[in-house]
């Protein structure tokens, strides 16, 4: 060959592709391979290939592309071509009238918009939604990408799952699957999270239309995810030839100088030997502190008994995990007799029917006297099995880990999807730490690392016991952690420093994400890890490392949930003397199970219920909210202040004047009008307006205006304000009323009386961002309703640019009655409160006080979580409420937010009032949070009450707030038992 | 629960207690700690940098907080923990501007951190504007404040020309050279009293101007970038990964948007509060008057950079607030509120097209004023090429860097038509654009 050719690679998150062209830009040679992140050795080896049987030692046009490949170029001199630009010059090459390209790699998602000004995205440092959340939800699901592509094309319908990162998507997918919700509709569900992710990341308002190509793995290979995306933009894409590799073929084009392969090979070489990531000491510094180590540990043992040697009563435990099933058999003496350890693949109903077959084939001389089940699967499993007993997985911990070490003082689990953490204080739960859906750094991330890597957990734990430089990873979520440790190959860590640096990073991500300690004096002397994540000895060095003490491992670490369980039934049968329920097994031969879906109609929040009939009567509801379905509401307390202001908002909506003089104006509910809805509302009526108000939010009003946000990270209720806005316009409403304000209502609970800058000015960003915010008047400016006296003449300045008839004498008028309005409003709502709190301690119920914010009464943002908790028969009030009863409290940060201030007021008066708890709203992306979760935890526990915080976002996995619940409400339970003993 | 909240007194002060502060622009802030030493404040802003300040900001402030609070508060606690300082002898300080952002709660972070180290003994001042808190060894007098601003002054004015000078520089070095010289030769001026007056600023400036402009370079144009963003990850290095260095390496001329555009921001916040919101005509009546004593320094400053034609100097502050009229309303005055928007507009028009939006993530103002402002910006100023990159302990600098690259192809690709372009103009004209790459070789 005399011409000189061109060589493109492109190194990816998780492949490598390679193109050859000649001279007329065909492709001559390409290859596509998973490169395990073993970047330079697979780089070298490729060249290697590519001179010795392609190129035969002429110089060649070398250019790499990809996210990690930019360190290997730039360290070994080859030219290096930023992969999104090097789509741009393929596009512009190969497919000439494109208009929108969207590529989907690894880890990458990116959108192009070719015509007209050049805009190229990509997502941020926080979003899933790409290849390898793909590929983790095909793990989940128990198939393979190509098994799932074809069961998407049979799928019934669509479940609404987070699409903003794996970690959230993933604590949606799994109550789906233990649920008993259908796998096709599962992965159907998922590709359309993956669609949604990547139009509210990425399109950022502007249209994606005309000629759209896809490009990228994912979309070469999943042909249903094409579809869902033609579905979505309702048009009909195109996924070229070679769509996996114009990145490479951009780059290829953009090489300059002609060189050597044997040179670039011999330069990778040199670059190889440099290592310069950021490095922790080693585990364990010799052989014999692994010993001594290893010894000390093997001590933590449960007694055991020869189960083939035992007759008599037995205890059964059952813990139905989000990805396992763990189940335990004890003796009467409490020996461990037998345990079972397994996965559940996405459905946990007949892997523990094998397993009570087993059981009572196998030991018929055994009598299970009692069995208890906890986990996700607790009440799917309790009703198809007729297990005795159910717990909340907290109890069930407590309860194991206290066999181990009666006197313990601090609980740890880190288990497949969850940490849990729990204080003990005087015998009692005291304190409770779940991670956030957004930090799982968990047994299941190390797993999909190892995987991902190609190893085994076990192997992939070992190599991490020998590394010399572990990897200094910080303490984040599983995606900034994907490329950390990108950047950590790049700069030449092996896999056994990134074994270990990963175990460290889910010790930190426990320890100071979820736990929030600085040292090992807040958690107490007698420390019990547990769960299956500690059998990996590298996390428990770091862990005993990170504190600097050292803490127990039980043997059964693993299986501390089910051990919990059969310990929980067999004390509860010693009360509670009677015969167990648990299935015979003649009746466990004649099991049955269908699942059936339906929509539950008994409310407005619609939810998807999963009906499981198990045969003989037995039935499970699951996916609902309340308890309407199943028990009719009869376990509600009926004391909801939430559901309370939703009807007095409601009124106020509904409150319209159809033949008003000055026509129709729009009122977003969203932010800032949640609570002043009242106040805006009586003001425009009386300047003889129609009102029309935005309905509460729903999934579908979010989805409506999803594709104009412009920061994928705001928090849900800003992102949700897109909907409003676009449902008003839709309605035909003319102008729109949403102003900027600065300043919230004075209560003189703080120091100032601020907004937080998202919701005092999120007016502009819907100004900026909705195309069609120009098609209509939209009245979005600053006032501060603060100022009584001025206002009105304020308010004036603004109104008459935008209605000339309207005169200052009205506006004033208009401002008295809305003052009056929201006046009353408020005592209406403190009145109601006061009203709930009297019958509440009347019938003896529990009050809890869910604080938030005031949006935070929609039930698109609640997720109906007030209904949750009156579904346990407590008292729903909100933080407002008790305003009568608040003053202004010294605390330990700056009080200068309205909201928060009453957060901080409510705190301290509930930390005093016996029978009253405070539960947390918490918006994820909420960054004024960070300031006040931690002033009101502190206020409530320097008087000993429990604080309970639940974030929630877009979508929220109830399964882990009913946990959290039923914890805290267990909690109370044993504190006022230990009273009435006292 | 409230952390103790320990007083700097005047005893400490004349004990000689030493005054930590965080470093944010190295310049500026080396003036800044001079200026203070002069009025009798044992000041020392702290430089320590590496891993071990993100761990200890990590391990004692609550991991959702913005990353310049991690940062500033890791710093101390890294330098509090070094054994360097005797610990009942020294003070931290740190500024508040008690907007309606999580950063006015900092110094409570701060405080909170101390406790949980076990530190709270050590008195921490807050500087603000707002009278949000005082200490009686600590007081800001009008002397000190025009010193400040001067020092201030002085950095903007180094800054300006050097990012101008160094991309151009023949001899490498030579740009750096000249600030560490201007450096010393300021402080050995506040030393003997000078440097300071109206009449020895306005000397200097000029003086700094002809210096920089003296440096031989050459006239090829480079891409050109501006950078805006959140104050302290826009301007520390600590906070934006080395943003300065890497874009060093990749062959454009940067410009940053001096701080004293910030300071003339929170000012007008407050006469735009009044016009918004009313409120008391004697605060409107000092606002005023500080804020021409404020432009009359800006002017200063812009006089002495555009005495020389080869720098691009500063818009005036009223100036850039009109170029965001109809794009976002004055009101927006959380962090850098609408300052922010109207920077990408200032460099835009100044032929920085190129704008690197850089915040922490999850930073609450930028929501509203960086990335929530970008669409309409490309619709006011189409070209406008903006990349937002977030920074945050663990976000990788492989992805910011990714991030930017492509920003930088883009523009490069762009720069590369417009020459094209220039050059076809000048065949068909036969008459040179003076602007395109043929001409600066000729030159």
């Amino acid at each position: 060959m005399s011409n000189t050719l061109r060589i493109g690679l492109d190194i990816g998150s998780t492949t490598i592709k390679c193109v050859v062209l000649d001279e007329e830009a065909n492709i001559i040679y390409s290859c596509y391979e998973r490169h395990l992140s073993l970047i330079t050795q697979k780089t070298r080896e490729l060249l290697t290939r590519l001179d010795n049987e392609v190129i035969h030692g002429a110089p060649v046009h070398l250019s790499i592309s990809g996210s990690a490949g930019m360190g290997l170029a730039l360290g070994s001199h080859i030219s290096f071509v930023q992969e999104v630009y090097a789509t741009k010059v393929a596009a512009d090459m190969l497919m000439p009238g494109t208009d929108v390209i969207i590529e989907l790699g690894g880890e990458d998602a990116k959108i192009l918009f070719l015509q007209g000004t050049l805009e190229v995205r990509m997502n941020g440092s926080c979003a899933g939604g790409t290849g390898a959340f793909i590929d983790q939800m095909a793990t989940l699901l128990g198939i393979p990408l190509d098994t799932m592509n074809e069961e998407a094309a049979h799928a019934q319908r669509t479940y609404t799952i987070a699409s903003r990162c794996g970690v959230f998507a993933k604590t949606d997918v799994q109550p789906l699957l233990n649920q008993g919700a259908a796998r096709a509709d599962v992965a159907r569900s998922i590709f359309m999270a993956v669609v949604n992710q990547t139009i509210a990341g990425l399109a950022q308002g502007r249209p994606i239309e005309g000629n759209v190509v896809y490009l990228g793995g994912p979309l070469t290979f999943l042909r249903e995810l094409r579809a869902c995306f033609d579905e979505a933009l309702g048009l009909s894409g195109t996924c070229p030839e070679n769509s996996l590799y114009f990145v490479a073929i951009g780059a290829a084009h953009q090489a300059s100088e002609p060189v050597l392969l044997s040179e670039c090979i011999d330069a990778i070489d040199t670059f190889h030997s440099t290592e310069s990531y950021n490095a922790l000491p080693p585990l364990f510094e010799t052989q014999e502190d692994l010993t001594a180590f290893r010894t000390r540990h093997a001590q933590a043992k449960v007694a055991r008994r020869d189960p083939s040697t035992y007759q008599g009563n037995v205890y059964l435990g059952i813990d139905s995990g989000s990805t396992t099933i763990k189940s335990v058999v004890i003796s009467e003496d409490g020996e461990l007799l037998l345990t079972r350890y397994q996965s559940n693949s996405g459905d946990p109903v007949p892997h523990v029917r094998s397993f009570l077959t087993d059981l009572r084939t196998q030991y018929p001389g055994w009598n299970v006297q009692a069995s208890a089940v906890t986990g996700y699967g607790e009440d799917l499993i309790k009703n198809a099995f007729g297990v005795d007993y159910g717990l909340v997985e907290t109890i069930a911990h407590f309860t194991a880990a206290r066999a181990f070490l009666p006197d313990v003082d601090f609980i740890i689990d880190i288990g497949g999807q969850d940490i849990k953490c729990f204080k003990i204080h005087n015998g009692v739960i005291d304190n409770i730490f779940l991670n956030e859906a957004c930090s799982s750094g968990c047994g299941s991330f190390l797993q999909t690392f190892a995987n991902a890597l190609g190893y085994d957990i076990a192997d992939f734990a070992q190599l991490g016991l020998a590394a010399r430089k572990p990897v200094d990873l910080g303490s984040r979520c599983t995606v900034f952690m994907n490329s950390s440790v990108k950047q950590a190959q790049k700069d030449g860590a092996d896999v056994t420093d990134i074994s270990a640096g990963l175990s460290i990073s889910v010790v930190k991500n426990a320890l100071y994400k979820v736990i929030r300690c600085s040292g090992p004096q807040d958690l107490g002397a007698h420390i019990v890890v547990q769960g299956g994540t500690f059998y990996n000895d590298c996390v428990l060095r770091a862990f005993e490392r990170e504190l600097g003490v050292d803490v127990i491992r039980p043997d059964i670490a693993g299986l501390m949930g089910a051990y919990g369980a059969a310990l929980y039934a067999k004390s509860e049968r010693a009360l509670h003397a009677g015969e167990s329920t648990l299935l015979s097994l003649d009746a466990l031969e004649h099991f049955i199970h269908h699942a059936k879906q339906i929509n539950c109609g008994l409310c407005e929040n619609h939810c998807h219920l999963i009906v499981n009939d198990f045969g003989g009567g037995r039935r499970f509801i699951s996916g609902n909210r309340c308890d309407r379905p199943t028990s009719g509401g009869k376990q509600s307390s009926g004391l909801n202040l939430y559901a309370y202001k939703q009807q007095k908002l409601q009124a106020i909506m509904n409150d319209r004047h159809e033949n008003a003089p000055r026509g129709t104006i729009g009122l977003p509910l969203g932010l800032n009008l949640y609570e002043l809805l009242p106040f805006w509302h009586a003001l425009f009526s009386s300047l003889g307006f129609d009102v029309v108000v935005s309905p509460f939010g729903s999934r579908k009003l979010y989805i409506s205006g999803q594709a104009t946000i412009p920061s994928d990270t705001v928090c849900f209720p800003a992102k949700l304000m897109h909907g409003h806005i676009e449902n008003l316009i839709k309605q035909g409403v003319k102008t729109i009323f949403y102003p900027c304000m600065s300043y919230n209502i004075d209560e003189h609970l703080g120091d100032n009386h601020y907004n937080c800058p998202v919701v005092a000015y999120y007016p502009e960003v819907i100004a900026a961002n909705m195309p069609d915010i120009q098609k209509i008047d939209f009245i979005h400016d600053y006032v501060g309703i603060d100022h009584r006296r001025i206002f009105p003449k304020k308010l004036f300045g603004i109104l008459k640019q935008h209605f000339t008839d309207i005169t200052l004498r009205e506006v004033r008028h208009a401002c008295d009655a809305a003052y009056d309005a929201l006046d009353a409003y408020r005592k209406d709502i403190c009145r109601a409160g006061e009203e709930m709190i009297k019958k509440a301690r009347e019938e003896n119920r529990r009050i809890i006080v869910l604080a938030g914010r005031p949006y935070h009464v929609d039930p698109e943002i609640n997720h109906g979580i007030d209904k949750l908790i009156a579904g346990f028969g407590a008292a729903v009030i909100t933080e407002d409420a008790l305003s009568p009863q608040m003053h202004k409290e010294p605390v330990g940060v700056l009080n200068q937010w309205t909201y928060h201030a009453r957060l901080y007021a409510a705190a301290r008066y509930i930390a005093d009032q016996k029978d009253m708890n405070l539960v947390q709203l918490v918006s994820f992306g909420c960054g004024v949070d960070a300031i006040t979760t931690d002033e009101v935890r502190e206020l409530l526990e320097s008087k000993g009450k429990i604080y309970t915080q639940i974030k929630i976002d877009e979508i929220t996995n109830l399964g882990a707030v009913r946990i959290r619940l039923r914890s805290l409400f267990a909690a109370i339970r044993q504190q006022q038992a230990l009273e009435k003993e006292a | 629960m409230s952390a103790e909240h320990v007083e700097f007194t005047k005893e400490m002060r004349e004990a000689g207690y030493t005054i930590l502060a965080p470093n944010m622009l190295h310049f500026h802030f080396s003036l800044l700690e001079k200026v203070f030493r002069l009025n009798g404040y044992n000041v020392e802003i702290l430089t320590n940098d590496g891993p071990n300040v993100m761990a200890e900001g990590l391990k004692y402030v609550h991991n959702d907080t913005c990353v310049p609070a991690l940062l500033v508060i890791g710093q101390f606690l890294d330098a509090l923990h070094s054994g360097k300082y005797d610990l009942h002898k020294v003070a931290l300080a740190i500024t508040q501007t008690g907007g309606g952002c999580r950063a006015s709660n900092y110094i409570f972070l701060l405080r909170k951190a101390l406790k949980k180290a076990g530190l709270s003994f050590i008195p921490v001042i807050s500087i603000n504007m707002s009278g949000l808190e005082s200490a009686s060894g600590f007081k800001i007098t009008v002397p000190l404040v025009r010193q400040a601003l001067s020092s201030l002054v002085y950095g903007d004015c180094i800054m300006q020309v050097s990012n101008q000078t160094r991309p151009y520089e023949f001899n490498k070095g030579e740009t750096d050279a000249l600030i560490d010289q201007w450096n010393n030769a300021l402080i050995a001026q506040f030393n003997r009293g000078h440097g300071l007056s109206a009449k020895e600023m306005r000397a200097n400036l000029h003086q700094i101007v002809a210096d920089f402009d003296a440096i031989p370079r050459s006239r090829e144009k480079k891409t050109r970038v501006g950078i805006v963003g959140e104050i302290y990850v826009k301007y520390s290095p600590l906070g934006n990964n080395h943003l300065e260095d890497f874009l060093r390496t990749q062959n454009c001329e940067y410009m940053l948007p001096g701080i004293m555009g910030f300071m003339l921001f929170k000012v007008d916040n407050r006469l735009e509060d009044f016009h918004l919101y009313g409120g008391s005509l004697v605060k409107y009546a000092f606002c005023t008057a500080l804020m021409r004593y404020c432009t009359k320094l800006e002017k200063m400053l812009i006089d002495a950079i555009s005495s020389s034609p080869s720098f691009v100097p500063p818009s005036p502050f009223a100036h850039t607030k009109t170029l965001v009229k109809g794009v976002i309303g004055y009101g927006s005055k959380m962090g850098e509120g609408w300052l922010l928007t109207a920077e990408m507009l200032e460099l835009a028009e100044n032929g920085y097209e190129n704008i690197i939006c850089a915040q922490p993530f999850g930073c609450l103002p930028n929501h509203i004023c960086g990335k929530g402002m970008i669409r309409k910006l490309t619709q006011v100023h189409p070209g406008i090429n903006i990349v937002p990159i977030d920074y945050d302990l663990s976000a990788t600098k492989v992805n910011q860097e990714n991030r930017i690259r492509l920003m930088l192809a883009v523009a490069h690709d762009v720069d590369a038509k417009r020459q094209q372009q220039n050059l076809l103009i000048a065949q068909d004209e036969s008459e040179c654009c003076g602007h395109c790459a043929g001409c600066a070789r000729a030159e």
